[in-house]
């Protein structure tokens, strides 16, 4: 007997393979339209703003006159606050997520620690920026400085420090632990040795996300009294007289890029807008930039990674 | 054509709801199934019997084309299906088509989350039947043939997964036989399950193949024997040896066989 | 054949007459060391602890101020807010209002969107896509908030206008839906996980009775991810509810009691940002005003985040 090839197919399959057809289309243009902004929301800004970047803008002052202004002290702001933050939030965010994955026991202890990270992850930013006010500007009376900035945005990104970080750990099979154990190694030794090396890569990603999650953040930084309109710098941490280093800028006023734009979106205005747009252009590049390269490093972790 | 030999070569079954002819399978470089050529016999049941790894479950799932759901995978040869002789692995051939003829019940009882009722109503709802009558009749007659009507018969909008292990399968069983299929596939039915559970189902099959030919693969050799008309033994995925079940049990005629069915190996 | 390795009863044997103390106090050093090392890492891990009391202990003090000069009954039925003016009403109901209006938009859009969008990737696509898009969602959700406000007051807005003309500059439409698409990679990203961890089985089991794959994804897959798709809209609603920028930006800074999002409002959010640019003195009841609601605001995103969490635990364990 031999094979014959197919008649009529059955009424319902070709009805369902149409559905089937018209959904995936559907499920074509939701993920386009999620895509679709990022690019459309990047060309609206660089259209406004590139023309505005130039090194005049990049170094000077705000001002009332929108083609003078420049974001000099917010990029300044910026890179100083990331500073005390990473100062901060990274050894707090990276300790405890060894003790929670490698010290831990099963206590309510433990319990506690885990359900409120969680909790932490979600809770909003400005509220951050309240239990910054309240606590380090007039409690502890540090005032409306860098160094509160700083405290806060560490407080905001040890969620993400920690589960990143946890993660990372994770991925390290318990042979290699066991391995270093049997040896004679402290619990100590097997993590500094073994468990933190073998994780670098992991936790240096979860790192650069955690900072440009904390650059771009502008709700708890204005609560805590961070300026729009700032006429001068930080003092300098160096010094021309010993001992060559000074702190004072860690009580300084500041503001940060997102609040610069922010103030400018909020002033009526074509110019204000571009100088927005032109603040925009520089977020958002260095968003992606430090986004890009995490997520570059988690693919060649992948490939790398042959337990 | 692989010859099978059998000093009983007039044992062949007929009529055929099936047959294979020359199957050969590949799961991206691994040739996975080499040149089978097994006869279904119709209205009665075939067991697939053979140690781990031989491929019995991979041929299983050639003839309800499972592996279309993966990618890499390459069939040679045919699967017929009688009395058309439709060979079901050609690429003109839809696989929806052909998993609306057959039916498959799985080794781990997966009754999807939903209620009892709409379980077995699945298959017929997947096929554009609405009726409110014509669903509740073919639902208790799928769970009267799977034996297990009795005791759900009251609870029929209860969840499928508050069941007990060997009342899921019968589940799965009725939800496949709702569909009318010709031919039903069956993946190790009963080894998640208890030998009450066991015997149950074993029973079961016994009764159901009065109405639907059965193709079933085992790991228990005892199970086979007990339950099926015609077995065919696969080692490391070619055929050894098939045959009636009470020859190829009593006296086998390969050495293969024979060693495997006294436990020297497997 | 010289040993160099003295084991510590060749030691005590070699007639080191310390050997053994010295063996036992380099040990009680080490475990020392070892307990020290141990408690810092504590410390560390108890500063979460520490911020969520803390928090809780800063709202509630202020806010125990603010509610010794507004009673509770005014607070929650109160039609205005108006804590900064002459004649000041406190009323958190336009606050609520605004918040509820801009989220529940944004909901609108992310909700349909990111559920088709998740079970496209989860059932159908290529995993060359699903390898695209992920980053791809990834980076989306990463761009600051400020630059969403901006696109909502100047893209969005404007783009709106020109389909109603009367639509004021601010309203709570051009916000909510930007809201909506920056929570959407976070929606698609938590309900492509809760299906993608129904097992295969379940899958298998309705592709063998002839299902299509739409039909497999529709009728099997998303009831049983059900408790993790709610899962991902209740942490999609806290999300939304917690978004400050945007609102401030283009919903308007003036609290207003409607429910209809073609109008400008101010958010519980925006609210504290406006108070905050300005120059409150510590103590006052405006300054107290934004603790409160403030409280507000966290009593809403925490109850949605304990929800979202017990329904996420669940389907974990399911499966």
């Amino acid at each position: 007997m031999s094979a014959q090839s197919s008649p009529h197919p059955h009424p319902s399959i070709t009805r369902r393979k149409i559905a089937e057809a018209l959904f995936k289309v559907l499920g074509l243009c939701s993920l386009a339209i999620g895509v679709g902004t990022l690019v459309l929301l990047f060309g609206a800004l660089v259209f406004e703003g590139v023309r505005r970047i130039d090194w005049q803008f990049l170094m000077s002052f705000p001002s009332r006159h929108a083609a003078q202004a420049g974001i000099l002290p917010a990029w300044v702001g910026s890179t100083l606050i990331m500073l005390v933050t990473a100062v901060v939030g990274i050894p707090l965010g990276v300790a405890a997520a060894i003790y929670l994955e490698e010290y831990a026991r099963r206590t309510w202890m433990t319990e506690l620690i885990e359900v409120t990270v969680t909790n932490l992850a979600g809770v909003p930013s400005i509220i951050y920026g309240l239990l910054a006010l309240g606590l380090f500007v007039y409690i502890l009376g540090l005032g409306e400085s860098i160094l509160v900035a700083g405290l806060t945005l560490a407080l905001l990104i040890l969620p993400v420090v920690i589960v990143t970080t946890r993660e990372a750990i994770r991925a390290i099979p318990v042979e290699i632990r066991e391995a270093a154990y049997a040896l004679g190694a402290t619990k100590w030794q097997t993590v500094a040795h073994h468990v933190l090396p073998y994780s670098a890569a992991g936790i240096l990603t979860g790192i650069i996300l955690a900072l440009s999650r904390a650059i771009g953040e502008t709700a708890p930084i204005v609560t805590i009294g961070a300026l729009t309109f700032i006429a001068f710098l930080p003092p300098a941490p160096f010094t021309t007289q010993p001992p060559y280093i000074s702190f004072d800028w860690l009580m300084s006023p500041f503001t940060v890029m997102p609040i610069q734009m922010f103030g400018w979106v909020s002033r009526p205005g074509e110019d204000f807008a571009s100088n927005a747009a032109a603040a925009g252009v520089l977020l958002v590049g260095m968003t992606l930039t430090m986004n890009g390269v995490a997520i570059y490093l988690r693919y060649r972790m992948r490939k790398q990674v042959t337990w | 054509m692989n010859l099978v030999e059998s000093p009983h070569a007039q044992d062949w079954p007929k009529p055929l709801k099936a047959e294979t002819r020359a199957l050969s399978f590949s799961y991206g470089s691994r040739l996975a199934l080499k040149n089978l050529s097994v006869p279904i016999a119709e209205y009665q049941i075939t067991a697939l019997i053979g140690p781990s790894g031989c491929g019995k479950s991979t041929f299983l799932r050639c003839f309800n084309r499972m592996h279309d759901l993966y990618a890499g995978n390459r069939y040679e040869g045919e699967i017929l299906l009688y009395p058309d002789s439709r060979n079901i692995l050609a690429r003109e051939v839809d696989p929806i088509e052909v998993r609306m003829r057959l039916a498959m019940v799985f080794q781990k009882p997966n009754p999807f989350p939903k209620s009892i009722y709409e379980n077995v109503a699945y298959g017929l709802r997947v096929r554009g039947t609405i009726q409110r009558q014509v669903l509740d009749e073919k639902v208790e007659q799928a769970l009267r043939s799977a034996a297990l009507w009795e005791e759900v018969k009251d609870r029929l909008l209860a969840q499928a997964t508050t069941l007990s292990g060997g009342q899921q399968q019968r589940l799965c069983i009725a939800r496949a036989l709702a569909t009318d299929p010709e031919l039903l596939l069956l993946d190790e039915p009963t080894s998640a399950l208890d030998p009450i559970a066991t015997a149950n189902i074993e029973e079961l099959l016994l009764d159901l193949k009065r109405r639907v030919t059965i193709l079933t693969v085992t790991h228990n050799m005892q199970q086979a024997a007990r339950v099926s008309d015609w077995t065919a033994f696969m080692y490391l995925g070619e055929l050894v040896e098939f045959g009636l079940t009470k020859q190829l049990f009593t006296t086998p005629s390969k050495k293969q066989t024979e060693d495997y069915i006294t436990g020297r190996f497997g | 054949m010289s040993k160099s390795i003295v084991t510590m009863q060749e030691a005590i044997r070699i007639k080191k007459p310390d050997a053994g103390e010295e063996m036992a106090a380099r040990r009680r050093a080490r475990q020392r060391r070892e307990r020290a090392i141990e408690g810092g890492l504590l410390f560390a891990a108890l500063m979460s602890v520490a911020t969520t009391v803390t928090i809780i202990a800063v709202l509630l003090s202020e806010s125990v101020g603010f509610f010794r000069t507004v009673p509770l009954t005014d607070f929650f039925t109160d039609t205005l807010w108006t804590p900064l003016f002459a004649d000041p009403h406190y009323g958190i109901l336009p606050l609520l209002a605004g918040t509820l209006v801009t989220s529940a938009v944004g909901l609108l859009v992310a909700i349909p969107l990111g559920t088709v969008a998740a079970i496209y990737l989860s059932e159908f696509s290529s995993s060359r896509l699903r390898e695209v898009m992920k980053p791809a969602l990834e980076l989306l959700g990463a761009v600051p908030t400020v630059v969403y406000g901006y696109f909502a007051l100047l893209v969005v807005t404007p783009a709106l206008q020109r389909l109603w003309p009367d639509l004021p500059g601010f309203n709570m439409l051009g916000p909510g839906i930007v809201i909506g698409i920056m929570i959407l990679p976070f929606v698609i990203s938590l309900s492509e996980d809760a299906m993608r961890a129904v097992p295969m089985l379940l899958r298998e089991g309705s592709y063998a009775m002839g299902a299509t794959r739409l039909q497999t994804a529709w009728r099997v897959v998303v009831p049983a991810a059900t408790s993790g798709l709610v899962a991902a809209y209740v942490l999609g609603i806290s999300r939304a509810v917690g978004e400050t920028m945007v609102v401030a930006i283009a919903a308007g800074q003036n609290p207003n009691l409607t429910w209809n999002p073609l109008e400008p409002a101010a958010t519980i959010t925006a609210y504290i940002v406006q108070v905050a640019l300005g120059d409150l003195p510590h103590g006052s009841i405006g300054y107290q005003s934004i603790f409160a609601a403030g409280l507000v605001l966290a009593v809403m995103t925490f109850a949605f985040n304990i929800l979202g969490h017990i329904m996420r635990k669940r389907y974990r364990e399911v499966y």
